[in-house]
């Protein structure tokens, strides 16, 4: 099992490196679905190799890959232990520990997930039922919910009974134009549900603050699927519209958080800046290929340790 | 409507009741205040109690009676539901999806200079 070991370690290795070149490459402001993408299997890839290299550590060889073999692995350390024969004691104490760390590993990463995920019904929960109290229909956006108060204001409740609200303060910001920009824009990140798409990013973030680029990874997905909405939103409304009603609702943000929030949350800075440059001064999109290339990289990624995790060789 | 829709019409319109009220009210009270004066005095009183579960309203005995008032007023729940909103806790929440996050003062100042120069005047 040893090379084995040796491949799965690479492979999470290799998957951290590849998401800290992913967080300062520009190419994704191009074709931000097809990064997406590549972050989403650079995760699951890392998630299953650094599960996997220490469940191959103590796996002992078998026809069911590293998954089989840690089962039996850990059978036999324990019939051992339990009978004091077979291999000598302080191997299958080893075996046990290694075992034990990969299983801790795996039940910490879905602990983290399902934490997460049950965090964020709640809190839409609470936010639905404020609304359904407070929050009242307006002609100038169909569809949308407005709630009376001066700040500037537009977002999404994602969900299966979804919410677009926009504040009084965004009504009295921006024309027509642009609060139907701003209302596509949002449509499109619930239509496409890219709220699950950001759940595992912004669990692991901030499940662990410490780690860079745990938070690195959470923030870059985070602006990427604002670009992916800004493009759909496009289909229907002019370019210029959703980049004058970002700049305006951007710009009217400011000084209301405290300084210390903004340091501790990852700053926004420059992101706005960055969809709205994206806009006005748009680049060709990837080569069909280069994306290509990019997708079959994403499947690859997730197809070795899963191939060595169920299969042997 | 369906049921559950209409559970919701009521348990607002008895909250604008509660919050317009400067006093705590029985049911017969929050009953009569309503635009709609046809509900059963037993629908109001299980909606009140509903808004008391779920923590809006409150509710205290004055003799035989139970009297109601609004846990906070209407401006608390909104500055509750912008702060989750313009996410100020500090944390990027994955509950919400907001347009454009918050930003700093210089980068606002940037904002402002950029609108400038695609030809439109900010109105402030």
């Amino acid at each position: 099992m040893f090379p084995l070991v040796l491949v799965l370690a690479a492979v999470a290795g290799g998957t951290v490196l590849g998401a800290a070149a992913l967080a300062s490459a520009r190419w994704p402001y191009r074709s931000p679905g097809a990064a997406i993408l590549l972050w989403q299997a650079l995760g699951l890839s890392w998630g299953l190799a650094a599960v996997g290299a220490l469940a191959a550590l103590g796996a002992v060889p078998g026809r069911h890959g590293v998954a089989g073999g840690a089962l039996s692995g850990a059978a036999t350390a324990i019939r051992s232990a339990a009978l004091g024969f077979g291999t000598p004691t302080l191997m299958a104490a080893a075996r046990l520990a290694v075992l034990a760390a990969s299983a801790a590993l795996f039940a910490l990463l879905v602990w983290v997930l399902l934490a997460a995920s049950a965090a964020v019904l709640v809190a839409r929960r609470r936010h639905r039922i404020l609304l359904s109290l407070l929050a009242h229909g307006d002609p100038k956006v169909p569809g949308a919910l407005v709630v009376d108060h001066p700040a500037a204001a537009a977002y999404c409740v994602p969900g299966l009974r979804s919410r677009i609200v926009i504040s009084a303060g965004t009504l009295d910001l921006l024309d027509s134009a642009e609060l139907a920009a701003v209302l596509a824009h949002e449509r499109a990140h619930l239509r496409a549900r890219h709220d699950l798409v950001l759940l595992p990013f912004s669990a692991l973030g901030r499940a662990f603050p410490r780690a860079r680029l745990a938070c690195q990874a959470h923030v870059t997905v985070a602006l990427l699927v604002e670009m992916l909405a800004d493009d759909r939103a496009l289909r229907h409304r002019p370019a210029r519209e959703l980049a004058t009603a970002l700049l305006r609702v951007g710009a009217s943000c400011a000084g209301l958080a405290p300084a210390g929030a903004l340091a501790a949350g990852g700053t926004a800075d420059a992101e706005v800046a960055a969809r709205v440059a994206r806009l006005l001064t748009p680049q060709a999109r990837l080569p069909l290929h280069v994306q290509a290339l990019v997708c079959c990289t994403a499947a690859l990624l997730v197809a070795v340790p899963v191939t060595l995790l169920l299969f042997s060789f | 409507m369906t049921p559950v829709n209409r559970l919701g019409e009521l348990e607002r319109a008895i909250m604008d009741v509660l919050w317009d009220s400067t006093e705590p009210l029985t049911v017969r009270q929050v009953g009569l205040r309503l635009t709609n004066r046809d509900l059963a005095h037993t629908t109001v009183m299980t909606v009140l109690d509903r808004l008391a579960k779920k923590g809006f309203a409150r509710r205290q005995r004055d003799g035989r009676a139970w009297r109601y008032q609004a846990a906070a007023n209407r401006e608390a729940y909104v500055t509750e539901l912008m702060l989750h909103a313009l996410d100020q806790t500090g944390d990027r929440s994955a509950a919400l999806a907001s347009f454009a996050r918050r930003v700093s003062d210089s980068e606002a100042e940037v904002l402002r200079r950029a609108l400038e120069s695609i030809g439109e005047l900010p109105r402030d």
